[in-house]
């Protein structure tokens, strides 16, 4: 017996730019009008101008085809605009497909936007009524699941209070408490849901982790690896519209984190200083392969950044150098050489190793730049790029220890 | 061992295609949704009159601001015919049923600009507000319908020439009839207002006129002959004229009129629904 919950085939979804469907009665009159005249005169369409439907159009989805089983916790990855929002529109019924079928079985809920329909002049509590209906639930289910509900807000003295008079934080608690107790049997999630301050986000995470494994049907949408891999078994990654990879959890977050989005054109970056006429940058590669968005690296491995460029004249004491950022904060500049040497004429390559364990999970800006002290001339790059250390911790990479990096207490200990 | 793969033979509860079946399976659907409906209506009661000093007076002020003003201008100057009834009453009638009509195409209209951040959110069946919009509106009917009653108690009373009668009993069905027509016609209306913005700057006005081309400050008996016929095309004409007939006693209240009225008025409903339902597959991509 199968139990394919989900079945969705040869999925399109069509969308043009440009002219999108708003017109004024006017244009389209006019559009009838060419059309009559056109007919009389077929040779005068030729060299028409371009009607708002050839103007751009663009499938965000095209051909998509996957199962989803009972119970499977499916992850959807993907960098932004690959189709994954369009994708979970489609699946939550809140647009039409242009091409294909989406086969479902079992009420499907989905937590695509928290707080929609929420009035002002209403009070918490008629607002989670409220709310709770338009997510699809009706009063009675409601009514059983009220207490939780406040409670898990935290937000019991004000639920007689307008939400007007709330604070933004508030109403997203409210609001996320709402959909969170809704219990269908298949659940849609963005994770973007997980709203408020980092204790609540917390709280929201470990909410879609309970209802994930209540054994119930989960599609999750997310950026984090790491919440992806912990919770998902299974997972697709979206580019361009189609499913470029469907398979293990594992195999998708790491094909994933290392081709994930678009290479950076270095040629194209400016720098500041005056060294920028002798030396030219072409690629820089975050361990082995070209630097992209949403590059991700493993805490547990050595990050490798090497640079690859050209330079005009020989330059008796250049040095090549990045600079790591975090949070706005120059972390550590490293240079290519220790001792300084002579950069000759022609193609160079630098490699910069930052050695595993030391990066706490975070995202670090990079600058490139290089400098002679004997010229006293210099240049350096805006930021470039960046890269992430995806959030996996271990036992010696450990939340607790506040800060970007990880140092870890070998040579030093406690005596009493 | 497993038996062999019967995926398509699966029964599945959901189907979504690129042109769905506009009409069958959506009432079902609505049924699951009745305390959405419940709360929407609740919502704009409750919202609309939490701020305001007056609260639900405003119904009553509204009407019978717009019923003394006609019975001045077209009563006393204009001196039009109200077949015998004291002009007040006669106006407060039309007023009170047209009101309705009024605020629910009004309303209506205009489900699809008014919603569209939550239309493309979340789904629940679109249908569901617009139907709220008509169910709402009936309770500022309510209220000014008891307003209504009383003066025509009181006329009743002082012995002026009113006379309700048996067709009382058909009011559900007036206003049943003047929701659908209503319904419909906002439907389309804002259906096409998601491509034609132009539409919406001629709702109110065509409300207005309607007005005037409905026998709501004058009686059908007073036009010329050969107009009548044209005046009763109009699917509004036989609801007014058989309220009016129905508290007043007069009127040119003919039940076959109103029998064909109710042919038209189903044929927009559905032809609103079908429209409505096809705009509403694809309306977040065009906002």
């Amino acid at each position: 017996m199968t139990n394919t919950v989900i079945k969705v085939e040869n999925l399109s979804k069509y969308y043009r730019l440009g002219l999108i469907g708003r017109g004024t009665l006017r244009e389209d009159v006019n559009r009838w009008a060419d059309k009559l005249r056109g007919r009389n005169q077929p040779l005068a369409e030729l060299g028409g101008k371009l009607t708002g439907r050839e103007q751009g159009e663009i499938w965000a989805l095209k051909d998509v085809n996957f199962d989803v089983k009972k119970g499977e916790i499916l992850g959807i990855i993907g960098r932004n605009g690959a189709g994954k929002s369009t994708l979970l529109k489609l699946l939550s019924k809140i647009t039409a497909p242009t091409e294909g079928v989406i086969k479902i079985k079992g009420r499907i809920g989905s937590l695509l936007e928290v707080g929609t329909g929420f009035h002002e002049e209403l009070t918490g509590l008629e607002n989670v009524y409220l709310n709770g209906a338009i997510l699809g639930m009706s009063r009675d289910e409601v009514s059983t699941k009220l207490d939780q509900i406040v409670d898990f807000a935290e937000m019991k003295q004000f639920i007689n209070t307008p939400v007007k008079r709330y604070s933004s934080g508030m109403r997203v608690r409210l609001a996320f408490s709402v959909a969170a107790h809704l219990e269908p049997e298949i659940l849609i999630i963005d994770e973007v849901l997980a709203v408020g301050d980092i204790e609540f986000q917390n709280k929201c995470i470990g909410k879609m982790e309970s209802v994930a494994s209540q054994g119930r049907t989960v599609l999750f949408v997310s950026h984090n690896m790491n919440t992806v891999q912990n919770l998902c078994t299974r997972g697709i990654i979206i580019d361009r519209g189609t499913i470029v990879f469907d398979g293990s959890i594992e195999e998708a977050t790491s094909q994933y984190m290392s081709n994930g989005g678009e290479t950076l054109e270095l040629s194209k970056q400016k720098f500041k200083g005056v060294m920028n006429k002798t030396i030219g940058f072409q690629h820089i590669r975050l361990n082995g392969k070209e630097l992209c968005y949403g590059a991700q690296t493993k805490p547990s491995e050595a990050v490798s950044i090497e640079l690859l460029g050209d330079c005009k004249k020989t330059i008796k004491d250049a040095e090549i150098f990045i600079a790591i950022h975090s949070d706005g904060f120059r972390l550590a500049t490293i240079f290519d050489q220790e001792k300084t040497e002579a950069l000759n004429s022609g193609a160079f390559r630098s490699t910069f190793v930052i050695p595993e364990t030391l990066l706490k999970p975070g995202r670090y800006s990079i600058q490139i730049g290089a400098q002679s002290t004997r010229l006293k001339e210099w240049m350096i790059s805006d930021f470039i790029g960046s890269f992430e250390v995806a959030p996996l911790w271990s036992d010696e990479i450990q939340e607790r220890k506040v800060g970007p990096l990880n140092i870890i207490n070998r040579g030093g200990g406690r005596t009493q | 061992m497993p038996k062999k793969d019967n995926t398509d033979a699966h029964h599945w509860d959901q189907v979504i295609e690129p042109h769905g079946n506009a009409l069958s399976p959506r009432f079902a659907e609505m049924w699951r949704y009745r305390d959405l409906i419940y709360l929407f209506v609740r919502r704009d009661f409750v919202a609309h009159y939490k701020q305001t000093i007056l609260g639900p007076a405003w119904h009553i002020i509204q009407p019978l601001l717009t019923t003394l003003i006609f019975t001045v201008i077209f009563g006393k100057i204009a001196k039009i015919s109200t077949d015998g009834v004291p002009p007040f009453i006669f106006y407060l009638c039309g007023t009170v049923i047209w009101t309705y009509f009024a605020n629910v195409i009004t309303e209506t209209s205009t489900t699809f600009k008014n919603n569209a951040q939550v239309f493309g959110k979340v789904y629940f069946p679109r249908l569901v507000v617009p139907i709220a919009t008509s169910a709402s509106k009936l309770i500022s009917f309510a209220i000014q319908f008891l307003f209504f009653v009383c003066f025509l108690s009181y006329y009743w009373a002082t012995g002026s020439q009113v006379s309700p009668n048996a067709w009382v009993l058909a009011t559900p069905l007036f206003l049943l009839l003047m929701a659908m027509l209503a319904l419909g016609a906002g439907l389309l209306i804002t259906a096409m207002t998601t491509r034609y913005q132009d539409l919406n700057v001629l709702v109110g006005f065509g409300v207005q006129l309607g007005m005037y081309a409905s026998p709501v400050i004058y009686p059908i008996s007073s036009l010329p002959e050969k107009w009548q016929f044209w005046a009763n095309m109009n699917p509004v004409a036989p609801i007014i004229e058989g309220f009016r007939y129905a508290y007043l006693g007069v009127g040119q209240f003919d039940p076959f009129q109103l029998l064909q009225s109710i042919v038209v008025i189903t044929l927009v409903l559905i032809a609103g629904i079908v429209v409505f339902s096809r705009v509403e597959r694809t309306f977040s991509d065009t906002i």
